[in-house]
């Protein structure tokens, strides 16, 4: 249903409370930046999910990665977002400080370079991300197997969305509606959510990234009322099937495996792992369960599945704070206590 | 010629060396040579001083000389002075080339002619190092009866003013070092004449500060506090230019707090906002201008308010960690 003027519609929304969730750090981040929540009636609350790669990602990932960056003649390659996380042997920028050997790169693709130039040295790429992503390490390991490198692998924590979501909907009140992930549909496809939406009975929207376009996509999900129903509100980009290309380089090196969520632990087949054929690219990274809190009162667990609200963390404000993070929640720019923190996200301002 | 540590010595090199900048600067006050400056004073004088350690040293827009003779010149223009007096001390690592202090130095020359103030003093030091070239500037500034500023002065309905686009130095700097080619340029330059110009009309200034590291949002904050009374900003009223947007929007970076290098932040009376727009923007590095907000009542607390491109309020919080290290 297009809504005409959303802003009005929600102004006035009657309906029952809902809590809607969107699945998709660059909508948290987005949200918080156009003031979204100041626009929003008392009874319609916006939490944040799952939807923050480095921040459900386990501490025995980021343990791993700073043995590795400690290993002789082995460098880990990751993006910027990664270096500051903390887990109980410390975060991957204080590896480097110590002498460990870790480079942030901002592309995958730089790594091919770097393989190129010192062929016995071994690099090791820090591949965590969504269904967004992995293409993108496809595309990587399809270089890399036309310049017939061996000393570039992957440490996998991809991960995908569904299972998440099922898990979320099925442990505890799920929330009554997700905005759903407009760069994951892009590749999937809307027709994955249409399906989520009629297994789990409850609203999915599509949503882009522009301001306007959130504000849309919210008031399409109140508007939908808990009928199990998927609209697209992205649709200069995403279509019913998604991107074909995409998705067959991906299950060209990829396939399904269980994977560790912070917060959620192990989730049946909801991860993504190298192909067996692929090994000689492959750094493991599917068997990293553990996921120990650096602080023991830190609740990022409960805040990435909405079940608790950054503000209600003990350590929030106090102990955990952007440049003294506790949790990852705190230290990506796409977490939920950092925009928390950052943009009052949930006190809204009135003049 | 390379330095050496010998230009540091005291000696007949350190001479050499002082004179490859000072010939630069050619003034009846400097060319006495005397251990200090012998100046005319004023009723109120305005003092100050930073430190520029920016790399790399010379980008598209500036180089390290400009930059350090437009940072002090605005300090000092903001509070209401008349910039009058420089003073510079070079600290310069071995191996720095004479041919890039000379070209540091004319373009502190040239920029020093074009805002109006006299470099009287230096001083160079040479140390171990690897070519980087790092510079102090002091300056005094004379206030006119009635001019100095204070940032306690703004008042509920106060209209806030920004003399151009944001981010710009920012974005030339951070493409240098990540070597993304674009046509960004800084937008480093003196203030002066632009705050000469609102005086002159007879705008009731209350407060005016430079946007450098930390951005508008840093100093809106910072004059909110002061004040006590909260600053609402009107997101699509503030001048960005395309091509910053998108470098901003591609790296993750709010604009809000990127940092500048000739921009100015003034808050006048609200009935004298449109007078001095057209002020701001008749005067050199103010075609740009525009009126961004205005200043209301605290609520809770004074804190700086943004009211979004689809009508949204949220809080604009300090810019907060590292920034971009080493910007100016």
């Amino acid at each position: 249903m297009r809504i005409e003027d959303p802003k009005s519609f929600l102004r006035n929304y009657a309906g029952p409370p809902l809590r809607l969730m969107e699945v998709c750090g660059t909508h948290t981040a987005e949200i918080s930046r156009c003031g979204l929540p100041s626009l929003l009636p008392q009874s319609i609350q916006l939490i944040s999910g799952p939807g923050c790669p480095v921040c459900v990602t386990v501490s025995a990932y980021i343990d791993r990665l700073i043995a590795l960056a400690h290993t002789p003649d082995t460098t880990v390659l990751t993006f910027g977002d990664l270096m500051r996380v903390p887990g109980p042997a410390g975060s991957l920028a204080g590896a480097k400080a110590a002498g460990g050997r870790v480079e942030m790169v901002y592309s995958p693709l730089d790594a091919l370079q770097l393989a190129q130039e010192n062929p016995r040295h071994t690099y090791i790429f820090a591949a965590v991300g969504f269904e967004t992503t992995a293409p993108v390490y496809a595309r990587l390991l399809d270089r890399a197997a036309q310049e017939g490198l061996q000393n570039l692998k992957l440490l996998t924590a991809l991960k995908t969305m569904p299972a998440a979501i099922r898990w979320l909907c099925q442990n505890g009140p799920g929330p009554n509606g997700f905005l759903a992930p407009g760069h994951v549909a892009v590749i999937t496809g809307a027709r994955v959510f249409r399906q989520l939406a009629g297994e789990l009975g409850v609203p999915f929207v599509i949503a882009g990234f522009t301001p306007k376009g959130l504000l849309s996509a919210v008031a399409a999900l109140a508007a939908l009322a808990g009928q199990p129903a998927c609209e697209n509100c992205y649709p200069a980009a995403v279509t019913e099937e998604g991107n074909p290309a995409a998705q067959q380089a991906v299950s060209r090196w990829f396939m399904p495996c269980d994977s560790a969520w912070r917060g959620m632990g192990v989730i049946p087949a909801s991860g993504l792992c190298l192909r067996p054929e692929h090994a000689v690219f492959n750094a493991g990274g599917a068997q990293l369960t553990e996921d120990a809190a650096l602080n023991s009162a830190c609740r990022c667990a409960e805040v990435l599945t909405g079940r608790l609200s950054p503000a209600q963390c003990p350590l929030f404000g106090k102990a955990c704070m952007p440049l003294s993070p506790q949790g990852a929640c705190m230290v990506s720019t796409e977490g939920s206590c950092y925009h928390h923190y950052i943009n009052h996200r949930n006190e809204v301002p009135t003049l | 010629m390379k330095i050496t540590l010998a230009h540091g010595s005291g000696g007949v090199e350190s001479a050499e060396l002082v004179r490859c900048i000072t010939r630069h600067f050619s003034n009846p006050i400097l060319e006495k040579m005397e251990d200090a400056a012998l100046l005319d004073g004023a009723d109120q004088l305005a003092f100050t001083t930073d430190s520029f350690v920016v790399t790399p040293l010379f980008f598209r827009g500036g180089d390290i000389g400009r930059l350090c003779v437009c940072g002090t010149v605005n300090d000092l223009a903001v509070t209401g002075a008349v910039p009058k007096y420089l003073t510079c001390g070079f600290i310069i690592e071995t191996g720095a080339d004479t041919e890039a202090l000379e070209k540091i130095a004319q373009s502190m020359a040239d920029t020093a002619r074009e805002a109006g103030v006299l470099l009287v003093a230096g001083d160079t030091k040479v140390i171990e190092g690897s070519g980087g070239v790092l510079i102090n500037t002091a300056g005094v500034g004379f206030v006119p009866k009635g001019h100095a500023l204070y940032a306690a002065g703004c008042r509920p309905g106060d209209a806030i003013l920004v003399s151009g686009t944001l981010g710009d130095h920012h974005a030339a700097i951070l493409s240098h070092r990540l070597s993304i080619e674009n046509q960004i340029e800084s937008d480093c330059a003196p203030l002066g004449s632009m705050t000469a110009a609102l005086f002159a009309a007879g705008v009731r200034v209350r407060t005016m500060r430079d946007a450098t590291r930390g951005g508008l949002a840093t100093v809106c904050g910072e004059l909110a506090k002061s004040c006590g009374h909260s600053f609402v900003l009107e997101e699509t009223a503030i001048p960005v230019s395309p091509a910053v947007q998108s470098f901003a929007g591609l790296l993750g970076l709010d604009v809000l707090t990127m940092g500048n290098e000739g921009k100015l932040v003034a808050v006048v009376a609200a009935e004298d906002a449109q007078r001095a727009l057209q002020i701001i923007r008749n005067s050199p590095y103010g075609e740009n201008a525009a009126v961004i907000g205005h200043v209301e009542p605290a609520g809770r607390e004074p804190q700086v308010l943004l009211r979004t491109s689809i009508g949204g309020l949220r809080v604009v919080p300090p810019l907060s960690g590292e920034g971009l290290p080493r910007i100016c």
